[in-house]
C-alpha cells in the first residue's frame, strides 16, 4: 500500500494544470540514459497486518528478550513510568519539525527550555544545549570546544572513558590536527594520577574524564579539574549513565567546565543503541563556543512571554563553515521523553531510583565477591555498576551463564588489554534481589 | 491551538512534597556506608514536584501550542514533511526491539542485525550504491562521515588534498561538514539557470580538490541536468562526488545516484523514508558508498553467511566509529517498515507525486508570486517576496499570515541565492484539498499584500503569542529558569 491522498480524478486533472501528459513528462529533466528503467528490485508491498507478521518474526529472532540482563556500559535498563509512553506518542510532538516558526512551536520550545534548566540543574552548570545526537558525539563535540576555546591541540582522554566514545572523539579530531593522549587507571579503577600529572602540558586543550568511568567507579573530579585547571586547561567530564546525578554532587560544582553525556537512563528504551539523547551543559564563558541548538526566553511584539531559538550566529545555516559545530538537529522528540522523566520523577523520585541503584549494584557486589573466586576489580565508589575479576575466562563464563538464562554482564578484556578475565556487571532498579540472588548462585555453580 | 491557554513552566507549579511516581520498596538490605569516598549532593536544588495529573496537563497543554504534520500541511522546503505511519511507531516499539541492549552478544539480537542488513540492502537498491553505513544519526552527521570517507580514500591514495568545491545554493551543514573533517571550502557560482556552472567548476576543478558536494535535485528543486559530465570532470581530476541526499524525495525509483556517477551519498530517513522529525530530532543519515570507498566505512560492518549475521571489527582501513553503538536503531525500523509497506511502486510513486504536488503549487501560484529561477521544478519550488516588497510586505509576512490560515509556512529565506525566498515542498503525501487549501491562502494573501498589508505586518493573529523578539533573546540570553530571590 502506499500513504498517497491522491484519486485518480485528482491527478488526471492535475497534471492538466500543470500541462503534463503523464507523470513520466514531470521527470523530463532528467537525462535519459541515467534514468532507472522498469521497478526496483524491492519485496512486494505489504498491508499493515501482514507487515506486523513480518516485523514480529524478525524481532523474534532476538533471543536477548528472553534473558537475565546485567548489561550496562552507556546503555540503561531504568523504569520508564506510563505517561512517558503516553505524553510523548502525542502527534503535536511526534509529527513537527525543528520550532523555527515560534508562534507555532511554543509546545516544544517550551519543553526544550525546560530541559536545558533540568540539565543545568543536575550538572550544576550555567548553560545546556538543546541535545546532542548521543553520549559518544557529546564528547567529541566537547573536545572540538575545548580545541576551540583554548586553541589548543592535545586532549587527554581517561582510559577509563567508554570505549566507543574514545573511538568516536579519534575519528572526529584526527584530521584536524588534535592529538588524543589516553591516561591509564590504578588499582581503584580511578584515572591515574601521577600519569595525568606527567601529561599534562601547556598545549593540553582538555582533560576528558568519564564519572562513574566505564567501570562504574566514581572519580575525583575535584581533584582532576584542579590538575587541568593548572595548566589552564578545562576540565571535560562526561556523564554515560546521567541516574548518577540525582545522587552523586554535580560535575559543576566539582570544578567541570563542560558536562556532556548520555541521558538515555531517563525514559529513553535501551532500543539497540539509539535513539539516545547527548545533552552538554558548560559554564556561562563558554557559552557563544556551544554547539548545538540553544532556546531562549523573550517577549512577543505584546509583552508576553515566549520561547525562541538563540544564539543560531553560532551555526551552520548562518556561519556555514566557520559554525561552532556541523549539528543542523537535536533529539527533540528524546529531550521531550526526558523532560517528562525528570518531571515526573521529580526532586524526591529522582534520587529514590539512582539511590536504589546505588544500593542494589551494591548488594550484588557483594554477593558475587563472596563466590570463592571472584573478587570486586577494583577498590574504588561504585554507583550502579562495578567491574569482577573471575578465576575463568570471561567467554567461556558468559556461555554458560547465557545457557542458564542469564546475560551476566560485558566482558573487559577484548577492549582494555591486560584487564584479565574481568566483567562489567551492571544493576538497575529493575532487577529485584531474587533475580540479584539468581545471578549470584547460577555464576557459583558455572565456576565451580 | 488554544490561544487563551497559557501554560506556566514547570517549575512555577512545583509544590514541595508532591510526587508523580513511585518505586517499590528497596528489596535488598540497605547498606549504610554506600559510595564512600565519592561526594554525594544533598539534593537536586529547585527540581520540580508535581502530581501526574499535573504532568499530563502541563505537557497536553503545550502540545497544542505546537502545529505538526498530523494537522495539516508543513510546507516546509527542503525539509520533507510527509506524513509519518502509524503502524511504523508500533513496531519501533516492539519490546524485542526496544528492549534489546546494544551490547548483547550478536547471537542474542540476530533479529536487530537483519533489521539493520535488510534496511542496507534496500538503500543500495534504491540509491544505486554498493554499501551503505546506518551509523550517522543525522543528515549533517552522514555529510561529516562521507567526507571522513574521501579523505580517508586520499590518504589511502597517499594526498588528503586541500579543497572541497560546494555550490552557493547548498544548505550551511556541506560547508560546515567539509570544514570539520579538515578542508578548506570553495564556493561554486550558480547560473541563470540555479544550477552548476561548468566553467567555474572546470576552472575550480583541481588536483587539489577532494571532493564536489552536490545536492540533487538542489535547493531550488532543479535537478542537475549536466550531473553526468560533472561527474565526469570531477573523476577526472582525481576527485570523488559528494551527493547529499536530503531532495532524495524527488527521486526514488526514477533515477538512482549511483547511476550517476555519485561516489558518496547521505540519506535521510526522516525525509525521504517517513519517520518522524520529533520537533527537531531523532533523524538518521545513513552514507552509500560505491566499491571503492567500502575499505573505509565505519566499524563495525555487518556480515551475513547463510542467514546468520556477525559483527566484522577487523577492518584496518576504516574512518573507526562516528558514534558508539549502532545508529538511531529505531529510526531505522521505522524507515525499513515503510519501504516494506511502499513495494517498488509505492516507492516509485513517492518521487512521482511528490513532483506532481509541487508543481501543481508551483503552476497554481505562478504570476501571484515571483519565481526567480523558471527551470523546471521536481518536489520543491522557490518563490521570493519580489512582488509583494512593492507593498513593503516580506517573506516574514507573508509566512507569519500563513498561520492565521490555519497552515505552517514554508521555508524563508533560503537557499541565500533567493533573495526574500519562500521555498515550498508538500510532499507526496498531501491530498488536493489541503493543496487547494494551501495555494487559496497563498492567493488571499497576494492579494491582502496588495489591499491591506497591515493585517501581514500584524500577522499571525490567531496565536497565544506573535513575534517573538529574537533580537532581544540573542543579546539578553535567558536560558534557563531559576527561583527568584
Amino acid at each position: 500500500m502506499s500513504y498517497l491522498s491522491l484519486s485518480d480524478k485528482d491527478k488526471a486533472e492535475m497534471l492538466a494544470r500543470v500541462g503534463a501528459a503523464s507523470v513520466g513528462d514531470l521527470f523530463c529533466c532528467i537525462p535519459e540514459a541515467v534514468r532507472f528503467k522498469g521497478l526496483l528490485d524491492l519485496p512486494a508491498a505489504q498491508s499493515e497486518l501482514e507487515l506486523i507478521r513480518t516485523m514480529d518474526a524478525v524481532g523474534g529472532k532476538n533471543a536477548y528478550g528472553g534473558h537475565l540482563s546485567f548489561l550496562g556500559g552507556g546503555a540503561y535498563d531504568h523504569f520508564i513510568p506510563t505517561v512517558v509512553d503516553y505524553l510523548s506518542s502525542r502527534g503535536e510532538f511526534v509529527s513537527p519539525y525543528t520550532p523555527y516558526q515560534p508562534e507555532v512551536s511554543q509546545g516544544t520550545l517550551q519543553l526544550i527550555f525546560e530541559f536545558q534548566t533540568l540539565i543545568c540543574q543536575l550538572t550544576g552548570l550555567d548553560v545546556a544545549n538543546d541535545s546532542l545526537y548521543d553520549g559518544s558525539t557529546g564528547a567529541a563535540e566537547a573536545v572540538l570546544m575545548a580545541h576551540r576555546v583554548t586553541s589548543r591541540s592535545k586532549v587527554l582522554l581517561a582510559r577509563s572513558l567508554h570505549p566507543q566514545y574514545r573511538e568516536v572523539v579519534r575519528t572526529y579530531i584526527k584530521n584536524l590536527g588534535v592529538e588524543s593522549v589516553e591516561v591509564g587507571f590504578g588499582p581503584d579503577g580511578r584515572i591515574d594520577k601521577a600519569e595525568l600529572t606527567r601529561s599534562l602540558d601547556d598545549q593540553t586543550a582538555a582533560v576528558v574524564t568519564q564519572s562513574p568511568n566505564f567501570f562504574g567507579v566514581v572519580e575525583d573530579l575535584q581533584a582532576l579539574s584542579e590538575a587541568a585547571h593548572g595548566v589552564k586547561a578545562l576540565s571535560v567530564a562526561v556523564v554515560a549513565e546521567a541516574m548518577s546525578l540525582a545522587l552523586l554532587e554535580a560535575p559543576g560544582k566539582l570544578g567541570a567546565d563542560i558536562v556532556t553525556g548520555e541521558a538515555q537512563s531517563f525514559g529513553i528504551p535501551v532500543s539497540f543503541g539509539g535513539p539516545y539523547l547527548g545533552f552538554m551543559a558548560c559554564k556561562k564563558e563558554f557559552l557563544r563556543q556551544m554547539p548545538g541548538r540553544i532556546t531562549g526566553q523573550t517577549v512577543d511584539k505584546d509583552g508576553r512571554r515566549g520561547f525562541v531559538l538563540t544564539l543560531s550566529t553560532r551555526e551552520q545555516h548562518i556561519r556555514r563553515e566557520r559554525a561552532t559545530s556541523n549539528i543542523c538537529s537535536n533529539q527533540a522528540l528524546c529531550a521531550l521523553r526526558a523532560t517528562i522523566f525528570m518531571e515526573t520523577l521529580g526532586k524526591q523520585g529522582l534520587r529514590e531510583m539512582a539511590w536504589q541503584n546505588a544500593q542494589k549494584a551494591a548488594y550484588a557486589a557483594d554477593k558475587l565477591a563472596a563466590i570463592p573466586g571472584v573478587k570486586r576489580k577494583f577498590t574504588g565508589p561504585v554507583f550502579n555498576e562495578f567491574a569482577v575479576e573471575l578465576p575463568k575466562p570471561w567467554p567461556a563464563v558468559d556461555a554458560a551463564l547465557r545457557a542458564k538464562g542469564i546475560v551476566g554482564g560485558y566482558g573487559l578484556g577484548a577492549e582494555f588489554a591486560g584487564i584479565g578475565n574481568a566483567a562489567l556487571v551492571c544493576v538497575t532498579e529493575l532487577r529485584t534481589k531474587d533475580e540479584i540472588d539468581r545471578l549470584a548462585r547460577t555464576l557459583q555453580e558455572v565456576l565451580s | 491551538m488554544i490561544k487563551e491557554i497559557r501554560e506556566p513552566l514547570i517549575f512555577e507549579i512545583s509544590e514541595a512534597g508532591k510526587r508523580a511516581s513511585e518505586l517499590p520498596p528497596l528489596d535488598v538490605p540497605t547498606k549504610k556506608d554506600l559510595l564512600t569516598g565519592a561526594p554525594l549532593r544533598r539534593e537536586i536544588g529547585d527540581f520540580p514536584e508535581v502530581s501526574e495529573t499535573e504532568i499530563t496537563r502541563h505537557f497536553t497543554r503545550l502540545s497544542q501550542k505546537n502545529y505538526c504534520v498530523d494537522m495539516g500541511l508543513y510546507p516546509l522546503g527542503s525539509c520533507t514533511m510527509k506524513y509519518n505511519p502509524k503502524v511504523n511507531e508500533r513496531l519501533a516499539a516492539h519490546p524485542a526491539f526496544a528492549g534489546s541492549h546494544p551490547l548483547a552478544p550478536a547471537d542474542l539480537i540476530q533479529g536487530n542485525l537483519e533489521v539493520l542488513k535488510k534496511l542496507e540492502s534496500f538503500l543500495c537498491e534504491i540509491a544505486g550504491m554498493d554499501a551503505f553505513t546506518l551509523q550517522p544519526a543525522a543528515g549533517a552527521h552522514g555529510e561529516l562521515t562521507g567526507m571522513m570517507l574521501i579523505r580517508a580514500a586520499l590518504e589511502a591514495r597517499g594526498n588528503a588534498r586541500k579543497y572541497v568545491l560546494i555550490p552557493d545554493s547548498a544548505h550551511g551543514t556541506n560547508p560546515s561538514s567539509a570544514h570539520i573533517c579538515g578542508y578548506t571550502v570553495k564556493e561554486i557560482k550558480s547560473n541563470e539557470k540555479g544550477t552548476i556552472d561548468l566553467a567555474s567548476l572546470a576552472q575550480e576543478m583541481t588536483e587539489e580538490v577532494a571532493a564536489l558536494m552536490v545536492t540533487n535535485p538542489n535547493t531550488i528543486g532543479v535537478f542537475e541536468s549536466d550531473i553526468c559530465r560533472i561527474a565526469e570532470m570531477v573523476h577526472a581530476k582525481g576527485g570523488f562526488v559528494y551527493m547529499d541526499g536530503a531532495n532524495m524525495n524527488a527521486l526514488t525509483g526514477i533515477v538512482r545516484p549511483g547511476d550517476m556517477g555519485i561516489d558518496v551519498m547521505h540519506i535521510n530517513l526522516h525525509k525521504t523514508f517517513s519517520t518522524p522529525h520529533g520537533g527537531g530530532g531523532p533523524g538518521s543519515g545513513p552514507v552509500g558508498v560505491k566499491k571503492e570507498l567500502m575499505p573505509f566505512l565505519p566499524v563495525p560492518v555487518i556480515v551475513e553467511k547463510a542467514g546468520r549475521y556477525t559483527l566484522d571489527f577487523n577492518r584496518p582501513g576504516s574512518i573507526g566509529r562516528v558514534r558508539a553503538y549502532f545508529g538511531n536503531f529505531s529510526v531505522i525500523v521505522r524507515a525499513l517498515c515503510y519501504i516494506l509497506t511502499l513495494g517498488p511502486k509505492g516507492v516509485r510513486e513517492i518521487a512521482e507525486f511528490a513532483v506532481l504536488n509541487a508543481n501543481y503549487i508551483r503552476r497554481s501560484l505562478e504570476g501571484e508570486y515571483y519565481l526567480k529561477y523558471t527551470s523546471a521544478s521536481m518536489h520543491e519550488c522557490v518563490f521570493s517576496d519580489k512582488f509583494q516588497k512593492e507593498f513593503g510586505v516580506t517573506n516574514l509576512d507573508i509566512a507569519k499570515r500563513l498561520i492565521d490560515y490555519g497552515m505552517h509556512p514554508p521555508t524563508m529565506s533560503f537557499p541565500l541565492i533567493v533573495h526574500g525566498a519562500l521555498m515550498i515542498e508538500p510532499t507526496e503525501t498531501e491530498s488536493r484539498r489541503d493543496l487547494d487549501m494551501f495555494i487559496d491562502a497563498m492567493k488571499a494573501i497576494a492579494k491582502e499584500a496588495k489591499e491591506n498589508p497591515e493585517i501581514l505586518h500584524a500577522a499571525p493573529h490567531v496565536t497565544y503569542v506573535s513575534r517573538l523578539d529574537e533580537v532581544a533573546a540573542a543579546k539578553f540570553p535567558v536560558l534557563r529558569w531559576e527561583k527568584k530571590s
